[in-house]
């Protein structure tokens, strides 16, 4: 055993594939960096418009504080889009493709960037016709509420894209964005978690064990720090 | 052109936690042990530090942790009469992929099987008359009894934290009075309970109920295993399932097993394979080894003389399949077996509120939670109730992810203001009791191969048609009752009912416990493994994992799991080495 302990460990590379043997193989700072914000753009000006109109009534600032539009929520979807996620790179996305039913989730051709330039550009469409050529950003709150009512009611219909399956998406982004570590655009100023009162990615909570149903008022601390840490 | 290799004693495809399991049992008796694994090399301190693990986004909802869909999925449908389409992305169940296997991201609840989990059929029909209609249920055709060693050295590599509620027939205060009887002590005591649990334990113990600690492969003190391996306490962190532990509190291949194993010179593991299918010889009744794939593409043919599955449950289900080892169970006629008795896992649960108490549930670990068992298996009268089997009930703590968690009371909007509003009022005042139940099995819930869609190598998905039986949802609203009584007692203000209604939904994360396809049983017309997970067909294969339940007990998988992967290595060791055949005669 002894012997083993000092020896290398033997590695036979064909790219990523490997044969490992002999000891753990550990070479110090391998740990994989998150991808992180790239602040890289898939929106064109008019979608980002109307995306930032959207979160920001699905997250609104109101008496409780800042909502979506101040957590940057934009930026994480836009960065998200343009990224592997937007290109459903891990996602099973070979034909052939059909509607599905409601337990069979997301069954779109499109990859997420994809159904959401469809649907932005259906539901600015849907904006002009009813609405004197106004753009969803340019509605007034109420009325931009009652399409997104409609919209998760299923009494709005896109053509050629499922308005359900991009209301889905929009909001599972949204919150993703509101309540993902800062690391990834969103969260911006860890809006979201001061409003929940999330102390984020802390590792050590055995002081509180005891807590037994009082209050624990701690600062929220990020994968690279924290808010007031950054500089901007 | 498929490369020959040098061949090895024994090859285990997929290295997860049977795969080390086996590993370390059988490189003991100085065979030449090769893992492949179609993932990769993943540590500790290299691939989940405490620096990356805690990253929601990432490791769960960007599927990191997993394994691509883009690959390989399943393709899905409730019943036998729709198309069944891609899981384009995982919902339900998380697959893992990488060395350690799901190990690496599970909670660690750490369950035994109760006695009678193990004779379902036999048991049940016995003191209740003829099971339901199509119910496909079936004897284990092994014992608690037998298994008992081996959950017993499971509990002590993990070191499971828990308190004893049967040691050597003796029922004692403060454990789970149902169990069966267990030979020793937990090897550690319980979590350190937060006030959520508290709650529970007063509102059971007023219920008349037995309320115990959950058992936790997360350290409740520091821990060095029986093969010397090191673990350090938990600190409560709040991420335990679906992320690697930084912190060496979890019990995992990486934690228990590796440190000892990867030193061994008649051991090694081939990371980033994939394994194609198991080669056969002319007669089909004999494995000569397996086919894998690496990265670049190069095939290769690995022989070896003894081969065994232990690429999780729906992995071993698929590459049977493939390989042409039995016949594919078909509903229309009940002929074959192979993906017969698919199984799951029905939860239920309600969301109790409090208006001053904070629960604040950060303050979590994957197995922290306060049980009771009085509704599980045939540990109640079901005279009457038209349904056999039951679940735990439990509140555990295992996060506030704030992504995932966002809980609202009943009436609450989806978005908008009156929604943020909830979520931040009761995101550090509510929890949560759960019941996990049972799933048995149904002759019209099963795997088979699909007719149109592939994996990246142009080979068939596996199809998946499963749906809550008669018997799961009799079983789920009479359980979620049973949730409800104790949530209402936990001095809330208000609970929601999370019931399980409506067709099985592939998209909401349930549980990772897929079960049946690879079942055990008596002889080889009701089974394709023998009571020691041996092949019936080709005797020199084993298949590990939970395709070996007959039908899901209300429990966790992974303690019976890794029992039944102890128990088989066990009777390779003694038994089959010593004389390579069938290990129960036919
Ligand atoms: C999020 C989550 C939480 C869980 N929590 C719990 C819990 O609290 N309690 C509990 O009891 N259980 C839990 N489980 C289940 C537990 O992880 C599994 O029961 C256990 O890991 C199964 O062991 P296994 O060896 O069968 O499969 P795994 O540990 O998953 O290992 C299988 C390995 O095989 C590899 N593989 C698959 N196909 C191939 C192929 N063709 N070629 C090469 N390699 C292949 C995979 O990449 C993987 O590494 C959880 C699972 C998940 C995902």
């Amino acid at each position: 055993m002894a012997a083993l302990l000092g020896s290398a460990p033997v590695i036979v590379p064909s790219a990523l594939s490997k044969t490992l043997s002999g000891s753990i193989p550990w070479i110090a700072g391998t740990s994989p960096a998150p991808r992180g914000f790239g602040g890289q753009r898939f929106f064109t000006a008019a979608e980002r418009r109307c995306v930032d109109a959207l979160v920001a009534r699905l997250i609104p600032a109101d008496e409780l504080g800042p909502g979506a539009r101040e957590a940057g929520v934009v930026d994480f979807i836009d960065d998200q889009l343009a990224g592997p996620f937007g290109r459903g790179e891990r996602w099973y996305m070979m034909g052939p493709f059909a509607d599905g039913l409601e337990t069979q989730g997301y069954q779109s051709e499109q990859p997420p960037a994809g159904l959401y330039r469809a649907a932005l550009a259906e539901l600015d469409a849907h904006c002009r016709a009813h609405f004197q050529d106004r753009l969803f950003a340019d509605l007034s709150e109420a009325e931009q509420d009652a399409i997104l009512g409609r919209i998760e009611g299923e009494d709005l219909e896109f053509a050629g894209v499922s308005a359900s399956a991009f209301f889905a998406l929009l909001q599972e982004t949204t919150i993703e964005g509101f309540f993902c570590d800062p690391v990834h655009g969103g969260n911006r100023d860890m809006i979201g978690w001061r409003l929940v009162g999330f102390p984020g990615a802390r590792y050590d909570y055995r002081d509180y064990l005891n807590h037994n149903g009082a209050a624990i008022s701690i600062e929220p601390v990020g994968l690279s720090g924290r808010a007031a840490w950054n500089v901007d | 052109m498929t490369r020959k290799l040098p061949p090895v004693d024994v090859v285990l495809v997929g290295f997860g936690w049977t795969g080390a399991i086996l590993a370390q049992e059988l490189t003991q008796d100085g065979l030449q042990v090769l893992a492949i694994e179609r993932g990769a090399w993943r540590d500790t301190p290299s691939h989940f530090p405490t620096t990356v693990a805690q990253d929601e986004l990432r490791w769960y909802w960007r599927k990191e942790m997993f394994q691509s869909t883009a690959r390989e999925t399943l393709t899905f449908r409730n019943s036998r009469g729709e198309t069944a389409l891609p899981m384009r992305r995982w919902g339900s169940f998380l697959p893992g992929e990488g060395v350690g296997g799901g190990g690496v991201h599970w909670n660690g609840q750490t369950w035994r099987f109760l006695p009678s989990d193990f004779v379902a059929a036999s048991h049940n029909a016995g003191r209740y008359g003829p099971l339901g209609p199509e119910m496909t249920v079936q004897d284990y055709g092994v014992t608690y009894d037998e298994l008992e060693p081996h959950y017993d050295r499971f509990e002590k590599l993990c070191g499971i934290g828990g308190r004893a509620g049967n040691l050597n027939g003796e029922i004692r205060a403060g454990g789970n009075p149902f169990e069966g009887p267990r030979s020793a002590e937990y090897p550690n005591p319980p979590m350190h309970m937060t006030f959520a649990q508290h709650r529970f334990e007063a509102a059971t113990g007023e219920l008349g109920l037995k309320p115990f600690p959950g058992p936790s492969a997360n350290m409740s003190q520091p821990y060095v295993n029986p093969l010397g391996c090191q673990l350090a306490p938990c600190t409560y962190c709040g991420f335990c399932e679906k992320y690697g532990c930084g912190n060496y509190s979890k019990a995992s291949a990486q934690t228990t097993i590796l440190p000892v194993l990867m030193r061994k010179p008649n051991f090694s593991v081939k990371t980033h394979n994939e394994v194609l299918q198991v080669k056969l010889d002319s007669t089909g009744r004999r494995a000569t080894g397996v086919i894998h794939v690496d990265q670049n593409g190069e095939e290769y043919e690995q022989p070896a003389d003894l081969v065994i599955l232990c690429a999780y449950q729906l992995s071993n289900t698929r590459l049977m399949m493939l390989s042409g080892i039995g016949e594919i169970y078909d509903p229309a006629t009940g002929d074959g077996l192979v993906g017969k008795n698919y199984c799951y896992q029905v939860m239920s649960g309600a969301d109790v509120f409090f208006d001053d108490k904070y629960t604040n549930e950060f303050v979590g670990a994957g197995a922290l939670g306060m049980c009771v068992d009085d509704y599980n298996g045939d540990n109640f009268d079901h005279s009457g109730l038209g349904f056999i089997g039951g679940g735990y009930i439990a509140c555990w703590t295992t996060h506030s992810r704030p992504i995932e968690r966002q809980r609202t009371p009943e009436g609450t909007p989806t978005w908008g203001s009156a929604w943020k509003k909830a979520v931040a009022e009761n995101f550090l005042k509510s929890t949560n009791v759960g019941a996990h139940g049972a799933s048995m099995a149904h002759a019209g819930n099963h795997l088979d191969l699909d007719p149109t869609y592939t994996d990246v190598y142009g080979r068939p998905l596996m199809r998946m048609t499963f749906d809550f039986t008669a018997n799961d949802r009799a079983m789920s609203v009479f359980l979620t009752e049973r949730v409800r009584e104790i949530a209402e007692r936990m001095g809330g203000r208000e609970i929601r009912l999370n019931p399980r209604e409506g067709p099985y939904d592939s998209m909401p994360y349930q549980t990772t416990h897929n079960t049946g396809g690879t079942i055990m049983g008596t002889n080889p017309s009701n089974s394709v493994v023998n009571r020691y997970l041996q092949s019936w067909d080709v005797p020199n294969l084993f298949v590990m994992g939970a395709g070996v339940f007959p039908q899901n007990a209300g429990y966790n998988p992974t303690g019976t799991v890794a029992a039944l992967a102890y128990w088989s290595a066990d009777a390779i060791r003694a038994r089959y080495l010593r004389n390579p055949g069938p290990l129960v005669q036919a």
